[in-house]
C-alpha cells in the first residue's frame, strides 16, 4: 500500500528513435541469420567433424590469446600510463595500429616479420620454429588483433585512477611491484575484466589475420570464422549453423559477464 | 572471323534477336562478376571493350567464383557472370539466374613454387612429403576441387599445411616463400614473377573450363550480351592467351 | 623502538617559479605544525618529504639516515623513507577491509607479525570493532583513525599529518581534533602537522612554524606566537582567542572572566580550553537578535589595521580579538572607547578538555 510512488519521465524522442535504430542495426542481421538457419539439420551440422574441430581450435586459441594479451598488455598499459619516456605517444599510436589496419594486412605484416622468410622468422626457421600454418600462428595472429583492445581499456582505467592511492601505498613501504599488485590492479578490476573479455571476443571472431598468417587447415588452423567463410563456398547451411554457434557462444559469455562483473 | 567460336556466334544471334540491334551500340553500365583468376585478363578486356563501345562503362567485381555465386543468388546487381568452373555456373543456372552459359577459355592447374624452387619440388609425388610446406585451395573452391581430383587420380594423400580460401591467397603465400609448393593456375605463374612453374601435370583433371553468361536479371542486358560477345572476339581471346589461358579451340 | 629527529633543509624550485626554502627540525615526541595559507608551499613540503618531488638543494635526514641530498646524489624513493602519512582524504584502499588496510604496511615489509601488529594498532585506536568492514562504510572519524592506524602500523620514523581534519565538517571537526590530539601521543617519533587552520595548529602542536610564500617566517610555541607575532599573517593567526574554563551541559564558565558562554558541544564536562577564531565574532551597533548568553555589550580597547583586515580588541567583560573588514570599521565607526555589541555563535566556540 505505502509503496514508493514511481514517477516515470519520458526520455527525449530523438534519443529514443536513434537508440532504436542502433538496436535495429544489431538485431536485423541476427534475425537474418536466424531466418536462414536450417533448424532441422542443425544438430547434424554442428556435430560434424569440421565444426567440432573448428570449435575446439577457436576455444583454445581465443582463450590463449586473451591470456597472452593480459600477460603482455597489462604491463604495457601500466608503462604507458605511469612511466614517462621519449616516444611514448608514438608507442601509444603503434599499439592501436592493429585496430585500424585491415586484419589481412596485419596477417601479411606478420608474415613479413615472422614468416619463414620474414625478418625474425628466418632465424626462427633456422632453429626449427615455424609459426605460419600452426596453432601457435593462429594464437599469434589472434593476439596481434586482440591486444590493442586490452591495452586501450586497461590504460584508460589506469589513467583515470587516482595515483595518490599508489603514493599512499608507497608511503607504507610497498615496492612499486607490490603497489601494482595490491593496489593498482584491484582498483582497475572492472576495466581489466572488460578488457580481457573484449580481447577474447575479438580473438574469437578473428578471420583475416589468421587466414593470412596461419593459413587454413581443418583440425590444425581452421577456427570457427574460417570454417564459416569456407563453408559459404560449399555448404551454406553449414555456414549459417556455425555463425549461429559463434553468436550463441559470444552472447552467453558477454551476457553472463556483464551481469556478474561488469558493474563497477 | 576464323577464331570466333560457334557458341559466340550463337550468342550474337541470340542478342540480336533480343534487342534487334547491333551489340556495339550498347550503352550504360554493365556489372561483370568475374572469377579471381580472371582479374588481370578481364581488366585488359574491359579497356579494349570500352574502346570499342565508348558508351559502355564496365564495372568489374572480382572474387572467388563461389563467393560471386552467393552474391548473385542473394540479388547483387550483376549483368554478367564469368566463373572459374562449370559446377558453380551450373548452380547459378539451376537457380534460374542465367541461361545457356558458354565456355570461353580454359586454364590448367600446375605446381607453383617460390621463385627458384628452393625446396626442389618436381612432381605431384612431392605433395606426399610431410616435411614440405604445401598448400592448395580449399575444397568447394574450383581450384581446390580440381587439385583434389588431381591427387585422387594419382592416388596421393596430400600432406597439406593449408587450404586457402582462394587462389590469390595461395599465390601470395607462394610468392612470400612461406609455402614450398602449391597447386595454382598456370595463369598465376605467368602473372607473378615471384612464383615459378615447377611441373605441369598432363591430365584432364588438370584442366578447368571457364563459362560465361549474361544474367537473366541483368538491368542492362543489351550491354551484358555485348560484353559476353566481346569476350569471344579475337582481341579478347588474344588477351586471355597472353595471360596464360588456353583458348578453347586450341588455336590462336 | 627508539626514534631520532627530523633534520631537514628543503629547497625546491618549481617550474612555475615558486621557491620553497625552509628548515624543519623536529625532535622525537614533538609535534610541529607547519601553518600557512594556500599556495604557501605546504603540498610542496609534503611531496618533498614523501619522496614524490626531489629537492633542488638542501638535505633531508631522518633518524640519522639521509633521505635526499642532491649534493651527495642521494635520493630515497617513497617506499624507503619510513614516513607514515595521514592524507587529507585518508586514501584508504576501498578494495581492502579495515584490517587489511592497517596491516598493509607490515605485510608489504614482509613482516611475519603483520596481523598482530595490525591488531594492536586497531585496539589502540579503537577501531577493532569494525576490522572486517569496508572503508566505504566508515564515518569520517572512524576513517581518520583507520588512516592513522595504517600509517602507525607501518612503523614509521616520522608521522606526517597532511590536513587531517580538512575533510570533515565543522561540527565533527571539533570532536575529532580532540581524539586526534590524544592519539598523537601513541607515536613517539617526530610529528609534523601540515595545516591551514590555526585552531588545529594551536591545539595540536607543541611548536608552530608559520609558512608564507615558501619561507618559514616565524617559529615558536603557540604562546610565543601569540605574544609576538612577526608578520601580519602571524598576527592575524595569533588573534585566535584562547580561554580556559569549565563546561557543563554546554554552559561555559570562564576561569578569568565573569561572562559565561554557551557552546554547541553539550557532551563535554569539566575543565576545557576554549578557542574562538577572531573572525567568528560579529560586532553590531545595536543589540542583535539571538542567544542572549552569547551576546554582550562592551567597549573597544584598540583598533589596528593588519593588511586587508582590521584587528579590534574588546574590553571587559571579555577581552577578545575580533577581525573585521575595513569597511565594517567605518560603517560601525569603530574606534577606541566606542560602545558596541558583540556576538558569537555557539558552533564557533571550540572546546578541548585540559588535563586528564
Amino acid at each position: 500500500m505505502s509503496e514508493t510512488r514511481r514517477v516515470r519521465r519520458r526520455p527525449p524522442t530523438v534519443l529514443l528513435v536513434l537508440a532504436a535504430v542502433a538496436v535495429l542495426l544489431f538485431v536485423l542481421p541476427l534475425v537474418g541469420l536466424l531466418s536462414r538457419t536450417p533448424w532441422s539439420r542443425l544438430g547434424e551440422l554442428l556435430t560434424s567433424d569440421l565444426v567440432l574441430d573448428a570449435l575446439w581450435l577457436s576455444f583454445i586459441s581465443s582463450l590463449a590469446a586473451a591470456f597472452i594479451s593480459t600477460i603482455l598488455g597489462v604491463p604495457l598499459a601500466w608503462v604507458l600510463s605511469r612511466v614517462e619516456f621519449p616516444g611514448r605517444s608514438i608507442v601509444r599510436a603503434i599499439v592501436t595500429l592493429p585496430m585500424v589496419l585491415p586484419p589481412v594486412v596485419g596477417g601479411a605484416a606478420l608474415l613479413f616479420a615472422l614468416g619463414r622468410r620474414g625478418l625474425v622468422g628466418e632465424s626462427l626457421d633456422a632453429v626449427g620454429i615455424v609459426l605460419p600454418f600452426s596453432l601457435a600462428g593462429v594464437i599469434l595472429a589472434n593476439v596481434f588483433v586482440a591486444l590493442p583492445f586490452l591495452i586501450i581499456t586497461v590504460e584508460g582505467a589506469l589513467r583515470s585512477t587516482d595515483v595518490r592511492f599508489e603514493q599512499a601505498a608507497a608511503s607504507l613501504g610497498a615496492s612499486r611491484l607490490t603497489v601494482f599488485r595490491r593496489v593498482t590492479l584491484p582498483m582497475i578490476r572492472p576495466s581489466l575484466i572488460a578488457g580481457v573479455v573484449l580481447a577474447w571476443a575479438r580473438a574469437l571472431g578473428e578471420f583475416g589475420a589468421t587466414v593470412t598468417f596461419a593459413g587454413n587447415l581443418q583440425g590444425r588452423t581452421q577456427t570457427l570464422p574460417l570454417a564459416v567463410f569456407l563453408s559459404l563456398e560449399s555448404d551454406r547451411d553449414a555456414a549459417v549453423a556455425i555463425s549461429l554457434l559463434l553468436v550463441a557462444i559470444s552472447l552467453i559469455v558477454l551476457v553472463a559477464l556483464r551481469d556478474r562483473w561488469w558493474r563497477s | 572471323m576464323p577464331t570466333r567460336s560457334r557458341v559466340a556466334l550463337a550468342a550474337l544471334l541470340f542478342a540480336a534477336a533480343c534487342t534487334g540491334s547491333g551489340s556495339l551500340d550498347a550503352a550504360g553500365e554493365v556489372n561483370v562478376f568475374a572469377a579471381a583468376s580472371l582479374a588481370d585478363a578481364f581488366a585488359e578486356i574491359e579497356k579494349a571493350f570500352e574502346a570499342q563501345a565508348p558508351g559502355v562503362d564496365v564495372r568489374l567485381n572480382i572474387a572467388g567464383s563461389s563467393a560471386l555465386r552467393e552474391q548473385i543468388l542473394a540479388g547483387a546487381p550483376a549483368d554478367v557472370f564469368a566463373s572459374a568452373n562449370r559446377s558453380v555456373m551450373d548452380d547459378v543456372v539451376a537457380a534460374g539466374a542465367a541461361n545457356q552459359p558458354q565456355d570461353f577459355v580454359r586454364n590448367s592447374l600446375v605446381i607453383g613454387v617460390p621463385e627458384g624452387n628452393p625446396a626442389g619440388v618436381t612432381s605431384l609425388d612431392d605433395f606426399a612429403n610431410a616435411e614440405l610446406l604445401l598448400g592448395t585451395c580449399a575444397v568447394g573452391v574450383p581450384c581446390g576441387d580440381a587439385a583434389q581430383r588431381l591427387f585422387d587420380r594419382a592416388s596421393i594423400t596430400a600432406q597439406l599445411d593449408t587450404t586457402e580460401p582462394d587462389v590469390r591467397a595461395l599465390v601470395t603465400k607462394l610468392a612470400a616463400g612461406e609455402l614450398d609448393a602449391g597447386i595454382v593456375y598456370q595463369t598465376n605463374t605467368n602473372a607473378s614473377a615471384e612464383v615459378d612453374l615447377a611441373y605441369s601435370p598432363d591430365a584432364a583433371e588438370a584442366t578447368v573450363t571457364y563459362p560465361i553468361a549474361p544474367l537473366n536479371d541483368a538491368s542492362n542486358r543489351e550491354a551484358a550480351i555485348a560484353f559476353v560477345n566481346f569476350v569471344f572476339s579475337e582481341d579478347a581471346q588474344r588477351i586471355l592467351k597472353r595471360s596464360g589461358f588456353v583458348p578453347l579451340d586450341g588455336a590462336g | 623502538m627508539t626514534f631520532g629527529p627530523l633534520d631537514a633543509r628543503l629547497i625546491v624550485h618549481r617550474d612555475n617559479g615558486f621557491v620553497l626554502d625552509i628548515t624543519l627540525d623536529i625532535e622525537p615526541g614533538t609535534t610541529v605544525a607547519l601553518l600557512g595559507p594556500n599556495g604557501a608551499g605546504k603540498s610542496t613540503t609534503v611531496d618533498a618529504l614523501g619522496g614524490l618531488l626531489p629537492i633542488s638543494d638542501g638535505r633531508i635526514a631522518l633518524d640519522g639516515a639521509v633521505l635526499d641530498d642532491p649534493s651527495q646524489d642521494v635520493f630515497a624513493p617513497p617506499e624507503a623513507r619510513e614516513i607514515g602519512i595521514v592524507f587529507q582524504d585518508y586514501l584508504l584502499f576501498e578494495h581492502l577491509s579495515v584490517r587489511d588496510n592497517v596491516s598493509f604496511g607490515p605485510v608489504a615489509a614482509g613482516n611475519s607479525n603483520a596481523n598482530a601488529i595490525a591488531e594492536t594498532w586497531m585496539q589502540t585506536l579503537d577501531i577493532a570493532a569494525f576490522a572486517n568492514r569496508s572503508p566505504t562504510d566508515l564515518s569520517g572519524g572512524q576513517a581518520q583513525r583507520v588512516a592513522l592506524a595504517r600509517a602507525l602500523a607501518s612503523e614509521p620514523k616520522l608521522l606526517l599529518l597532511d590536513e587531517p581534519l580538512a575533510a570533515l565538517d565543522v561540527e565533527t571537526r571539533t570532536g575529532l581534533r580532540r581524539t586526534l590530539a590524544s592519539h598523537l601521543g601513541h607515536f613517539e617519533g617526530p610529528r609534523l602537522l601540515i595545516t591551514h587552520d590555526p585552531t588545529d595548529a594551536f591545539l595540536l602542536a607543541d611548536e608552530i612554524a608559520i609558512l608564507e610564500d615558501g619561507k618559514v617566517t616565524q617559529r615558536g610555541t603557540p604562546d610565543e606566537l601569540r605574544r609576538a607575532p612577526a608578520t601580519s599573517y602571524a598576527a592575524a593567526l595569533a588573534g585566535l582567542n584562547l580561554l580556559s574554563g569549565t563546561t557543563r551541559g554546554g554552559v561555559l564558565e570562564l576561569d578569568d572572566f565573569a561572562q559565561s558562554l554557551s557552546a554547541a558541544d553539550t557532551q563535554l564536562d569539566g575543565a576545557v580550553l576554549i578557542t574562538i577564531r577572531p573572525n567568528a565574532i560579529a560586532l553590531h551597533a545595536q543589540q542583535p537578535h539571538g542567544s542572549p548568553r552569547n551576546t554582550w555589550s562592551t567597549t573597544i580597547r584598540s583598533v589596528e589595521p593588519l593588511g586587508d583586515i582590521t584587528r579590534v580588541v574588546l574590553d571587559l567583560p571579555l577581552p577578545l580579538s575580533v577581525d573585521v573588514t575595513p569597511g565594517a570599521v567605518s560603517a560601525l565607526s569603530l574606534a577606541p572607547g566606542a560602545d558596541v555589541w558583540a556576538s558569537v555563535k555557539a558552533t564557533e566556540i571550540n572546546l578541548s578538555p585540559t588535563g586528564s
